[in-house]
């Protein structure tokens, strides 16, 4: 499975994660080219749906991205609602079957860019480990 | 005299909960023969399928089809059923959404049928006496020789309309006689919603038309998640409010709000409601949403989950083989049936 580039789909919230990852450009810094980024106004604005949806289009790995707790968050506590959503999130995955490594929840600020860069590294480094999931969910007769 | 609409009722994997919910309409049943012909029905009448494949394409007005499709036989009928009817109707939750048989979905068949064959307590099978494809019995005092094939199982458990084209859905576990009565209704007038809607329940949820929600705060906040079976509801107060796990916000209306009423969270029989694409998906949402902690208490969060020992069970209760991602993954090849026996 060497040449199996991972899909990696990531929620990222506008004031913090999105930020990041702006920052890590501006700042030349290189991470595998894996990741679609697709901005949201917070991480508790991502539905689980959403990351199911990702699932079942094609995404071997899913991550939700928003600002650290307790203070961080732009509404408050949206970050809060992302938590403990994905925490229970986490136990559906687990009983269809889902590698854990496959679904990340993580908070990175707008001046971490080099932190935004190490769980993307990360990330792919265990997916190409794992493979695609499109190939575990064939029902085989 | 003009002829009346021919109506088809096909079984597959279900309980019979829906045919009785046919019976269940009493009286009115007496203005549906009245108004309809039954052609096929294998619960109640003696046709077989050699009668529905006699008849002309697009002949049936409407196929009542209950049950998921488990089986290659299921998947047979129903594509046969497909050709010769004009409107195909999903009749509930098993038939539209997988029900409580799409549960199987979370394990492999051979662990299913192992299951069912063995491990069951009710289950008495010394011999252990498996399923097998093709059965020849040979008793040549008895002058018997013959051969038996039985149907095989599909890997997963399939909603009707990942098989063949539905046109309608009518929800339930089982639809209540009022929802299959507004059903028939429409069906008879022809004045129906667009193609793929759910005819006879209600466009909104649960809530819209539970009395308790008279009684449900402004912001639902809960420090513990109950189950009925461990906490006893207070009367006359929303139960999603008390902590028990309600799927009244996300679940489709029509049913009249019966289980909440009879302090019974609501366990989403008649489905999601229109704009939702992963009941399941949507639910824990909620449910993550109204638990009161903060991250910073991660203990008290997963103390709380924990409580609640199969939380698939509860939101995927009869979706779970329509959800966006179907059935466990790396499903293995089915090895526990036999090719043939012989007797």
């Amino acid at each position: 499975m060497s040449d199996f580039e991972p899909k990696i789909v990531v929620y990222a919230c506008n004031w913090c994660t999105y930020a990041a990852t702006d920052l890590a450009g501006t700042s030349r810094m290189s991470y595998p080219e894996n990741v679609r980024i697709i901005r949201v106004m917070c991480s508790g604005r991502v539905d689980p749906q959403f990351v199911l949806q990702a699932f079942a289009d094609g995404a071997d790995g899913v991550i939700v991205a928003g600002c650290h707790p307790p203070a961080d968050c732009h509404y408050l506590e949206g970050n809060y609602k992302a938590y403990r959503r994905f925490e229970l999130f986490r136990k559906l995955l687990e009983s269809f079957g889902i590698e854990k490594e496959r679904f990340r929840l993580e908070w990175i600020s707008a001046a971490e860019a080099s932190r935004w860069v190490q769980v993307v590294n990360e990330m792919v480094a265990e997916l190409k480990k794992l493979g695609p999931l499109k190939k575990n969910l064939e029902v085989k007769e | 005299m003009t002829e009346k609409p021919k109506v088809a009722w096909y079984w597959c994997a279900s309980c019979g909960g829906c045919e009785e919910s046919f019976v269940d309409l009493a009286e009115r049943l007496l203005k549906v023969f009245e108004a309809v012909d039954i052609v096929f029905c294998p619960v109640a009448m003696d046709f077989k399928r050699e009668d529905v494949e006699k008849l002309p394409d697009g002949s049936i007005t409407v196929a009542l089809i209950n049950g998921g499709i488990r089986l290659k036989e299921h998947e047979e009928m129903v594509k046969l059923l497909r050709k010769k009817s004009k409107i195909v109707i999903a009749y509930g939750a098993c038939s539209a959404w997988g029900g409580i048989p799409g549960l199987a979905n979370l394990y492999n068949l051979d662990e299913v049928i192992e299951r069912k064959y063995l491990e069951v307590p009710t289950v008495e099978n010394p011999k252990e006496v498996m399923p097998t494809k093709k059965t020849i019995v040979n008793i040549p005092e008895a002058g018997i020789k013959a051969e038996i094939e039985l149907t095989e199982p599909l890997p997963v458990l399939l909603p009707l309309d990942k098989v063949i084209d539905v046109d309608y859905y009518i929800p339930g576990c089982p639809p209540t006689p009022d929802v299959f009565w507004n059903a028939l209704q429409a069906l008879l007038s022809g004045n129906l919603p667009p193609k793929g809607s759910v005819i006879g329940a209600s466009q909104k949820s649960v809530c819209d038309e539970c009395p308790l929600n008279e009684t449900k705060p402004e912001k639902i906040l809960v420090k513990e998640f109950k189950r009925p079976d461990k906490a006893m509801a207070k009367p006359n107060e929303c139960l999603l409010a008390q902590g028990f796990l309600c799927m009244g916000p996300v679940t489709r209306g029509g049913c009249k709000s019966l289980c909440p009423q009879a302090n019974m969270p609501c366990t989403g029989c008649f489905g999601m409601l229109d704009g939702i694409v992963d009941f399941g998906g949507k639910a824990i949402s909620y449910f993550g949403s109204i638990l009161d902690y903060s991250p910073l208490e991660e203990r008290e969060i997963k103390d709380a989950y924990e409580k609640v020992p199969d939380w698939v069970g509860v939101v995927y209760r009869y979706s779970l083989a329509a959800s966006k991602l179907g059935h466990k993954a790396r499903l293995k090849k089915v090895e526990r049936i036999k090719e043939v026996t012989e007797i």
